[in-house]
């Protein structure tokens, strides 16, 4: 009677412990391994060859990795501003009762089925300055039109933000379209009913009321422009020269193309310092808030 | 602003009358003005939106003198296949010339048993999770939720090498055990908390009726689980035809997914650029997802919030 007791809670545990192996290897050994081997001279493989914390002043002298950061923290700035910014201002409009509104929401938000590569070689396709928008703009008569982002190292960095704003922004919408609609109506009712025009009403009322989704969304987007690298390497593969250069590309190429893998591991290491900086505390605080509940 | 008459003259009550009335009109007008508004920015944003995939498809269509001498938006005079017909079959990719069509299966060849995988683990897990707790059950799903969000880039090194000791390296397998492997905290996220909801008396009087770990899961969960297994599978479905960080770094020549061969299609290619055969091979690559999407939306946006926001 008892063992069988003990069996049976023993099934649960059987059941769950093949994914906590692969998850306790597959994320937390192998995030051990690469800090371990961002201690090390490692080159084209895995070695032991001990160096301490030698690779990160390296990394931070490392100019290819400042500009990664810098155009790291122009891009992702504007890509949460924008995708926020645009996500907030459809949700609100989507949400006055469009009769189209079904078509409308499939419509902003079909980019988010594509991949990236997919949406980075469109994009590269619209912004080719020989035959993309510039050239159709220009047919339709405004022919001093300059649209040469993509081949302007000082401007390419922003047809990443253009590219990655197209693609997320239905998801900012989304995000804040639920918000917007499980918002308790009769405080917009009330104050609608006390002759406030509608804008005031938003203003006042509604965005500080949507707090929390503004919280969830800015760490959807941080965490998503951290990670970026497929919509680079397809849009612009890193250039022209180093200007759209992320973390994400630094990392691969250091690692994978220059051979210099105790290096690429400390800027791997260094992109998940960042990720976690934003995850962890909202993980944290979400599942908290949701133990009294359970 | 308005019309507002004294308030002792009664002989201008017609007067305020009409003021009101004007009034009322003047609000109608802006409300409608207002509605106006509001419809022409939709529209500008769909168009906004649109535009790429119109340009993608119509581009596709064309031939590459129509697209030298026309422009993105200009129809195709006389639309015509050979440019898919060169992306599936002909464009050079590397070193061979027979287009994305093996590509394209190696892609089915990793998805399918991912999707079947992560999605079968994900919802024993979030049986386990939800309904036989244990002590500390928040915390390892808390560790488990934290695989959803790592920059892959910090398991790439290690990947490489235990790939290559477990002889999988520059195969499907090992990107499905890859795909897998960073799939199960999704679909532990989603099945957990769709179980939460799930009553704990249908639990109790099974577990009474002598029910036991299996049986509860087949005959009451299951049953129920159908709304969030499509929401699982479209999801791990989506991610993982999408990928391409690990396409990339773990797939030899031959077993590269479509979205590796795409990019070398677009971006290594050598020669004249081809931009007809670039958009039908990127149309060719977007096109299982966009038509999981348009089949199934709504459940593709459920697994997108559920990832988001919880409850």
């Amino acid at each position: 009677m008892r063992s069988s007791a003990r069996l049976r809670r023993a099934v649960p545990l059987a059941v769950l412990s093949p994914s906590l192996l692969v998850i306790a290897v597959g994320v937390y050994g192998f995030i051990a391994f690469t800090i371990v081997v961002s201690f090390t001279r490692s080159k084209m493989f895995p070695s032991w060859d001990w160096v301490g914390l030698g690779q990160y002043p390296r990394l931070f002298r490392n100019s290819r990795w400042e500009t990664a950061v810098d155009n790291m923290l122009v891009f992702g700035s504007l890509y949460i501003l924008a995708s926020t910014v645009l996500g907030l201002a459809m949700a609100i409009l989507l949400d006055q009762k469009i009769r189209a509104e079904g078509v409308l929401r499939t419509i902003y938000l079909y980019p988010l089925a594509l991949s990236f590569i997919v949406t980075g070689v469109v994009w590269q396709w619209l912004l080719n300055p020989g035959l993309g928008i510039q050239k159709m703009v220009r047919s339709w008569g405004w022919e001093s039109f300059e649209l040469r982002w993509i081949t302007d190292p000082d401007l390419a960095i922003y047809c990443i933000v253009l590219a990655g704003v197209w693609q997320v922004a239905g998801f900012s919408m989304a995000m804040f379209l639920s918000g917007l609609r499980g918002m308790n109506q009769e405080v917009i009712s009330a104050a609608r009913i006390d002759g406030a025009p509608m804008w005031r009403i938003y203003q006042r009322v509604v965005i500080p009321a949507l707090r929390p989704v503004f919280l969830t969304a800015f760490v959807v987007q941080a965490h998503l422009a951290i990670k970026s690298y497929d919509l680079v390497v397809a849009l612009t593969q890193g250039g022209p020269g180093l200007a759209t250069e992320l973390p994400s590309t630094f990392m691969y190429s250091t690692t994978f193309t220059r051979n210099d893998m105790g290096q690429g591991a400390a800027s791997a290491v260094m992109m998940l310092l960042a990720v976690a900086a934003v995850m962890v505390p909202y993980l944290y605080s979400e599942l908290r808030s949701e133990r009294p509940a359970s | 602003m308005s019309a507002v008459a004294p308030p002792n003259e009664a002989t201008h009550a017609s007067l305020t009358a009409s003021g009101v009335d004007a009034l009322v009109r003047r609000r109608e007008r802006s409300r409608r003005r207002g509605r106006w508004i509001i419809h022409a920015l939709l529209i500008v944003l769909a168009a906004f939106f649109l535009l790429p995939l119109v340009v993608m498809v119509m581009t596709s269509l064309k031939s590459m003198p129509e697209i030298r001498t026309g422009t993105l938006l200009s129809l195709p005079t006389s639309p015509s296949f050979d440019a898919w017909r060169s992306a599936w079959s002909e464009a050079c990719i590397s070193v061979s010339c027979e287009g994305l069509s093996s590509y394209f299966v190696n892609s089915f060849v990793i998805v399918i048993p991912a999707v079947v995988l992560s999605v079968a683990f994900g919802a024993l897990n979030g049986y386990v999770l939800t309904k036989w707790r244990f002590p500390g059950a928040n915390l390892v799903f808390g560790l488990l939720l934290f695989g959803c969000f790592i920059p892959f880039q910090i398991v790439l090194i290690p990947m490489a090498s235990t790939l290559g000791f477990l002889g999988l390296a520059g195969t499907p397998a090992g990107l499905v055990l890859v795909h897998f492997v960073y799939g199960i905290s999704f679909t532990t996220l989603f099945f957990r908390n769709f179980y939460v909801s799930v009553p704990e008396d249908l639990m109790k009087s099974a577990k009474i009726d002598g029910a036991g770990f299996w049986s509860i899961f087949v005959r009451i969960l299951m049953p129920l689980s159908w709304p969030i297994v499509i929401v699982s599978v479209i999801w791990q479905f989506t991610n993982v035809w999408n990928d391409f960080l690990f396409g990339v770094s773990f797939a030899a020549g031959d077993s590269q997914p479509v979205t590796v061969a795409l990019n070398n299609l677009v971006n290594t290619s050598t020669g004249v650029k081809a931009y007809n055969v670039d958009m039908a091979g990127a149309v060719i690559a977007a096109l299982p997802t966009i038509l999981v999407y348009v089949v199934a939306g709504r459940y593709f946006m459920r697994g997108l919030m559920s990832g988001a926001v919880k409850g």
